[in-house]
């Protein structure tokens, strides 16, 4: 489907082009030759993958009829929104729709433009996604992925509203692993905002790997937004790989809620002088849930800036995982970095290991980083009280508080009154639950 | 109104109250005085049920009711309130949301039903003319980057939502200026109703010849060494404590 037309199945004459054809082989290879990730390597240390592996999963099955109505519970924002919808794996063209982007813009499924416009990625897919963290993942998307979302602007164009991606598994998905595969390409001064949402809509055990590769050239901006509210039986592996020219801006947010075992990897290269890469994040985790979060601001140039800082709040017996690198690289001279992890424990028994780490090797620079793990106060708990507001009430009210402002940072209001919403309804089961702190915050 | 006997209480195992009488009947204004570290706001704190002081002994009746055996909220719900001397940032909670949780939570309390965002509004609008603040206050969180003489000020502002029975005021002319200082004691003095009762916890006599208490109290060593009229707390400004402090040392 394209931008201006209505959206159609991709022809089924053509082929995909051999130079994906040949990453798909190499990803195969390379998963064949690593297998997933084991808690002996440094940056899996506390994500033990071994639980996906052990579920044996098989390609997921097509969705059966996916409804309008299915989707009513994940939007937000504004009717006349371009939306894709993909079904454990699949475009859904009846429930997507792109009308009104602007003339030169390609916005659609990546299955079908690697069939009819493939150059237009080609710099791009299988070319940004090289950590080596994160290569296996990467690689066995590569190998099996069916389709995903193409963002591709030409210098100048600018999408000033959100691109919603849904990626809905439904209950033909369950004990089957979906491989979402996305491509943006901005040009100079191009402007895009795309909002990725990982939803389910039958309770199971699933795996989605998503990789998604951003290529931002000069003074281009964009906005990435995941969504994660993934079954919490289910594994979530995403990693989002951007590269950042000149004067660029990345402003990424990534929200995770579902899935029993969820891994982000969020990485991005300065590149070009005076770029700028915002990397936020929110993390609700109860139950058992294993929610991890993996970042690499790589400052490959001079007078760029990053900004970075990371909330979540466990319940239950939940893990909350952070690692965070800041890699300064010599000739990055004039580099301003902070970053910011604070985590906020609902129980005793819910942890959290956080790992800021900066790696500098210019000396021009100003770096900061920092790290806190904690219960919630007792002197606002009381303040609250003595004002005759309930204890639990006061909890959810400060917990709220705690996280609140960081979602602030997402540009568009209705994606900001949409997690509003999720993280006080998961506050308030959070009450119910009663695992909390009331009454037991010591001073 | 309020009636404490012989309160003791400590506070990480150390003993700060050591013995507090003190009774306050509906319509009166006490004012505690003494000397720093003397117990005035472990006092305050300990009527408000702050959990890091531990009741050791004695006994506070609040309208008839074991106010220690309330949790800090009912107290506030009941009409007890307490401006803190050091009041407390929230970040992330504005002052609007915080004080109408506030208010509709005392309202629940009382069985009424609570009022919606714009409805308090309007009371709030109200109760913003008596501490002489614009509306740009309440969209800001609750004391945070308040200057010290804004946080003393939303204290009365809350007070003036909540019109508490027993208002317990720690320290809140320290930190004003002139005008604010008379700001804050005209506002309390319009909060006074025949069956409430006010006590102040002042270094300042200034503050006294706004507030004018029936009552003058020095506390001392965890204990009130002295009681007078409002005369009281003229001799204190020309005095000093130390003549008081020696004669409580002498009978401990
Ligand atoms: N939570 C606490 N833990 C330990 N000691 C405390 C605690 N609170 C108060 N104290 C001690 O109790 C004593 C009385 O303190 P309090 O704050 O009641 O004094 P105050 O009379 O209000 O003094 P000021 O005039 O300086 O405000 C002090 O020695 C103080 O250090
Ligand atoms: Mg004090």
């Amino acid at each position: 489907m394209t931008a201006t037309g209505t959206p159609v199945a991709p022809a089924p004459r053509a082929v995909e082009p051999g130079w994906v054809a040949q990453l798909r082989r190499e990803g195969a290879a390379r998963f064949e030759g690593l297998r997933l990730p084991t808690t002996r390597e440094e940056d899996w240390r506390f994500t033990d993958l071994s639980p996906i592996a052990r579920a044996e999963l098989g390609p997921a099955r097509a969705p059966g009829g996916l409804t309008e109505a299915d989707l009513a519970p994940f939007l937000f924002g504004h009717a006349e929104w371009p939306r894709l919808v993909f079904a454990n794996g699949r475009l859904q063209p009846a429930l997507s729709r792109l009308a009104g982007l602007p003339a030169g813009a390609r916005v659609g499924s990546l299955a079908e433009l690697l069939l009819d416009a493939p150059e237009l990625v080609e710099d791009t897919l299988g070319k940004l996604a090289v950590q080596p963290a994160a290569a296996a993942l990467v690689g066995q998307n590569a190998s099996a992925f069916i389709d995903g979302y193409a963002v591709v602007l030409p210098a100048g164009t600018v999408v000033d509203t959100p691109i919603h991606v849904l990626f809905v598994a439904d209950g033909r998905a369950l004990r089957g692993a979906v491989f979402p595969r996305n491509v943006v390409v901005l040009g100079a001064n191009a402007v895009a905002s795309v909002v990725e949402s990982y939803v389910a809509l039958a309770e199971g055990v699933a795996l989605t790997n998503t990789v998604t590769e951003a290529n931002l050239a000069a003074g281009a901006r964009f906005d990435h937004c995941k969504i994660q509210r993934e079954s919490v039986q289910s594994f979530h592996l995403a990693t989002l790989e951007v590269r950042q020219e000149r004067d660029s801006y990345l402003n990424s947010f990534s929200f995770a809620q579902g899935a029993a075992l969820s891994r982000t990897n969020i990485y991005t290269t300065l590149a070009g002088p005076g770029a700028h890469a915002t990397l936020y994040g929110l993390y609700l985790g109860e139950g058992r849930q294993h929610v991890d979060h993996q970042t690499r601001i790589e400052h490959a140039a001079p007078n760029c800036t990053s900004w970075e800082v990371y909330k979540g709040i466990l319940d239950g017996h939940a893990h909350g995982v952070f690692n965070g690198k800041v890699y300064v690289h010599p000739v990055a001279q004039k580099t301003d970095g902070k970053q910011t992890n604070k985590n906020l424990l609902l129980s005793e028994t819910a942890k959290v290991d956080t790992k800021p780490q900066l790696e500098i090797f210019a000396d021009d620079v100003k770096c900061t980083h920092g790290a806190t793990v904690g219960s919630l106060d007792a002197v606002p708990l009381f303040y609250c009280q003595s004002r005759g507001i309930p204890a639990a009430e006061a909890q959810t009210l400060l917990t709220y508080a705690f996280a609140a402002d960081v979602l602030e940072e997402i540009r568009s209001r209705p994606v900001v009154d949409h997690l509003e919403d999720l993280m006080r309804e998961w506050l308030m089961k959070a009450g119910q639950r009663g695992s909390g702190s009331a009454g037991k915050a010591t001073s | 109104m309020l009636e404490i006997k012989n309160l003791t209480a400590t506070a990480g195992g150390v003993e700060i109250l050591r013995g507090i009488t003190l009774t306050v009947n509906a319509g009166e204004v006490h004012a505690i005085m003494g000397p720093n570290g003397s117990g005035k706001s472990t006092l305050a704190q300990v009527l408000a049920g702050h959990p890091a002081y531990e009741v050791t002994g004695g006994s506070v009746t609040y309208k008839g009711q074991d106010l220690l055996d309330m949790e800090p909220e009912e107290r506030a719900q009941a009409g007890v309130f307490l401006a803190f001397q050091y009041p407390v940032e929230i970040p992330g909670v504005t002052n609007a949301y915080f004080l109408r949780a506030a208010y509709n939570a005392k309202r629940k309390a009382q069985g009424l039903e609570e009022l919606d965002p714009m409805d308090f509004l309007d009371l709030l609008e109200e109760k913003l003319k008596l501490v002489e603040w614009g509306p740009e206050i309440m969209s800001r969180a609750v004391n945070a980057g308040f200057s010290g003489g804004e946080k003393k000020r939303n204290e009365i502002l809350q007070m003036a939502v909540l019109e508490p029975s027993l208002a317990i005021l720690d320290e809140t002319d320290s930190g004003l200026d002139i005008d604010a200082l008379k700001i804050v004691a005209d506002g309390v003095n319009a909060l006074r109703r025949p069956d409430s009762a006010t006590i102040v916890v002042t270094h300042y006599q200034r503050l006294l010849n706004h507030i004018v208490p029936d009552q003058v109290h020095v506390l001392a060593g965890g204990r009130i060494v002295r009681s007078g009229g409002k005369e009281l707390a003229l001799e204190l400004e020309e005095r000093g404590y130390e003549w008081l402090t020696e004669a409580a040392g002498a009978v401990a």
